[in-house]
């Protein structure tokens, strides 16, 4: 494989002819589907937060509120067996590929019927079945371990690609570029999906990236990246549609620098006194990624304030049955500490 | 003078080689940087170069011979003004073979680069894993190593290995040699050097149902890629419920080779049996490499297989079978006896054995296991074995504190107080970086005298 693919020179950024596609056009369908899918990682995260406060999630609980566009838009472009593989901000991208949202919430409450029986918490849930990868708590490694996924799919000349999310604070760790370069050099398909959401905990990006045009982060190993509003969903989806046919295609890695925002701290216990409410504020108001669907929605006569509030309601209570289930399921069984360990 | 041309040592580890061919006559001219012979190590065929300018005078061991010593003289060269016809005589008249050849100078520095090289051929116990009459071929550890890689990969589609010039260079150390020929290169992956990313590329892949094997040049290097076998490999089983897991082997060479100092000689048998989620597989013989090896590319769990430079030159009897594996997690009694138990592992054992050689002199009979596996570790044969001889000596290359023999020790007062006459000595390496000069290096080293020492302890002579 490395031979083969060393003789086929990859395309550099400047001849890739790569440029951030205009925002997709979306059918009444495909904003409806946008909006439920946005809201439902809302929802949920407002109550996971909700239930943190209550006590009944532990540890560290870092919420996906303002960046729900990413993972829906990227999601509207994936086939079967498509992988995703991202950090520990991972319930906004568990809920995308489709995990059930009662497995997801009683994880976080440590209970029995949670996606890792309870053994793995908030950052570290998978699903074989779904093309889940995890959820990793360990800042950059998801990137090679999605590299891997993607060398598994080249493998076994598969047409899948590797969705391999990481942060803006993620992007400067070393096994990244240790991934760029391999994934550049072997043709890979993946999609490195860099959510730059401003700030590495608390440490804003123009503090710790000399270069802070993240989509250029790639030239160095001739991969070509696009920056794209991380808070549209449909840039997000044309973005995505761009980037998985470039991948299917055979061309190797490609960038998405995805621009967003999180609106609330890193985790529970973060203040976030690192910035302004008036950023936040000026963020939710103007660029909240939820209201921009809704706006459509109703601007273009799709959809009613009625029907769009029984979305509303029906994403209630599927988060109210999830946080119901998570609060009332049993904790793991005592033995439970000493299965699956190894196999 | 005449300059005596002697052969060189082109390895850390290399004791002697094959003089493949030479490249001048006997009156030929030569000047500094002329080819004159090539020269065949255990790990790659190399050019010898003239590193004086004069006339080749006689060539003293001919091409084609084998096992010629480090430092035995190969060619006497006669400088400017001398008679070439006179400059050889009364050199090389014995032949500078394997046996004969005596470099008296070198004498010292070999014994002191590589104190624990070649171990004197034990009788092997015979091994349950192996059937009666089973015919059984000479084989290197390397050549083990690598039939165990090809037969598996032949096997299984999903199987493939990737490393630090693992394809195109056949192999830092050889152990991956005309696998690329065999395969391809989908399936024997060079990578550039980055450690930290192919190890977690390798744990994706095993995440995605491939079965990799992942060769660190060292394990050394696989510091920079522990955070991918334990984070990654060793905990996603757990952290999935079960769903997910890596099937995946991190093998290469542990340990301290010779004279390559402190980053570059350290055991990792302790560091990575410290892991649950992790097996620990450290083989001494040439069977166990193979056997063990096709266990844990099978093994649906990540693996860490510890080898040794030192030994892979080592021939061993291995079992001529269509499909040879043994479990991971069994240690083998490597020499039955009443007196002492010694346990030891991978190169630890080559002390164990040439102690137990020793001590058989005195009138001690001692039982050598060999544990093969670190974790799980066969704590039912150990303490089987001190049930009848009360008496336990662990012996290790690695650091002495939380050492292996140290969980041993602990493991065994806790099981088998009762049966203890002595309290449990461990013999390891020295609790120092290891150091560079000779003599330093074979002071920081365990040797066969502390084991031998520590037995007479315990058996209070």
């Amino acid at each position: 494989m490395a031979t083969a693919a060393r003789k086929a020179p990859a395309k550099s950024v400047k001849s890739s002819g790569l440029s951030a596609p205009k925002p997709a056009d979306f059918t009444k369908d495909e904003e409806l589907a946008a909006y439920r899918h946005m809201l439902l990682i809302r929802r949920f995260e407002e109550k996971a937060g909700q239930l943190y406060g209550m006590g009944f999630i532990g540890g560290f609980c870092h919420l996906y509120i303002g960046q729900e566009a990413v993972v829906t838009g990227m999601k509207m472009a994936l086939i079967d067996g498509d992988q995703m593989i991202t950090a520990y901000r991972d319930h906004g991208h568990m809920l995308a590929m489709e995990l059930s949202p009662r497995g997801v919430m009683a994880e976080l409450t440590g209970r029995r019927g949670g996606l890792s029986k309870g053994k793995g918490g908030s950052m570290h849930m998978f699903s074989k079945e779904k093309h889940f990868y995890g959820g990793h708590g360990i800042v950059g490694a998801q990137v090679s371990l999605g590299t891997g996924l993607a060398f598994a799919n080249r493998y076994r000349e598969n047409k899948n690609v590797s969705l391999t999310y990481f942060g803006d604070g993620a992007a400067n760790q070393g096994q990244v570029y240790e991934s760029f370069n391999m994934a550049s050099l072997w043709k890979l398909p993946v999609i490195f999906i860099i959510e730059n959401n401003r700030y590495a905990m608390g440490t804003s990006v123009s503090r710790s990236s000399a270069e802070t045009d993240f989509s250029h982060r790639g030239a160095s190993f001739k991969i070509p990246g696009i920056q794209v509003d991380g808070m549209d969903v449909r840039a997000v989806k044309a973005a995505a549609d761009l980037a998985t046919e470039w991948c299917r295609a055979g061309n190797g890695p490609l960038i998405l620098e995805m621009q967003t925002y999180r609106y609330r701290g890193h985790s529970m216990s973060d203040p976030a006194k690192y910035r302004s409410k008036e950023e936040v504020q000026k963020m939710r108001s103007e660029h909240d990624p939820i209201e921009q669907v809704k706006a459509r929605l109703i601007d273009k006569k799709w959809a009613s304030e009625d029907e769009l509030k029984t979305i509303d309601k029906e994403v209630r209570d599927i988060v109210a049955d999830a946080a119901d289930f998570a609060q009332n399921d049993a904790e793991p069984d005592p033995s439970e500490l000493w299965t699956d360990i190894v196999l | 003078m005449p300059i005596e041309i002697l052969m060189p040592a082109l390895s850390p580890t290399m004791e002697e080689g094959n003089l493949s061919k030479w490249l001048k006559n006997e009156g030929d001219k030569v000047v500094a940087g002329d080819v004159i012979a090539e020269i065949e190590t255990d790990k790659a065929t190399m050019e010898v170069e003239a590193v004086d300018e004069g006339t080749i005078a006689k060539i003293v061991v001919p091409a084609g011979t084998e096992g010629v010593k480090v430092n035995a003289v190969i060619a006497v060269l006669a400088v400017d003004g001398e008679d070439v016809d006179k400059a050889g005589e009364g050199i090389g008249e014995e032949p500078a073979k394997a046996e004969t050849a005596a470099p008296a100078p070198a004498a010292a520095k070999s014994e002191a680069a590589a104190p624990v090289a070649a171990a004197p051929k034990t009788e092997i116990a015979a091994d349950p894993d192996i059937p009666a009459g089973t015919e059984m071929v000479s084989t290197t550890v390397r050549e083990a190593l690598r039939d165990a890689m090809a037969e598996e990969m032949r096997r299984d589609g999903d199987v493939f290995v990737m490393g630090e010039e693992v394809a195109e260079y056949q192999g830092a150390y050889k152990i991956t040699q005309g696998l690329l020929q065999e395969f391809g290169p989908r399936r024997v992956v060079d990578t550039p050097i980055t450690e930290h990313g192919f190890a977690g590329v390798g744990v994706g892949a095993a995440m995605a149902g491939l079965k990799p094997i992942v060769e660190f040049m060292t394990f050394n290097f696989a510091m920079q890629a522990i955070d991918q076998i334990i984070n990654s490999a060793a905990k996603t089983l757990y952290m999935s419920g079960g769903q997910m897991g890596a099937p995946i082997v991190f093998r290469g060479p542990n340990g301290a080779a010779a004279r390559v100092a402190a980053q570059h000689s350290q055991c990792y048998a302790a560091w990575y049996s410290h892991i649950p989620g992790l097996k620990v597989v450290m083989p001494y013989t040439a069977a166990d490499a193979k056997g063990l090896l096709k266990a844990a590319i099978r093994d649906p769990n990540p693996v860490i297989f510890l080898e040794n430079e030192i030994l892979y030159g080592q021939s061993f009897d291995v079992p001529k079978l269509d499909d040879f594996v043994l479990p991971i997690g069994k240690a083998r009694i490597h020499k039955q006896g009443k007196d002492v138990t010694i346990v030891s592992f991978g190169i630890g054992m080559t002390y164990a054995i040439k102690a137990e050689a020793e001590l058989r002199g005195m009138g001690i009979d001692a039982e050598i296991i060999d544990l093969r596996s670190i974790r799980p570790l066969d704590f039912d044969t150990i303490i089987a074995s001190v049930k009848k001889t009360n008496r336990l000596i662990v012996v290790e290359e690695g650091f002495p504190q939380s050492s292996v023999g140290d969980h041993i020790a602990n493991q065994v007062s806790q099981r088998a107080f009762d049966f203890l006459d002595a309290p449990v000595i461990t013999v390891a390496g020295k609790d120092v970086p290891m150091p560079y000069a000779a003599n330093l290096e074979k002071l920081a080293l365990p040797n066969i005298g502390e084991v031998v020492e520590a037995v007479k302890a315990v058996t209070y002579r």
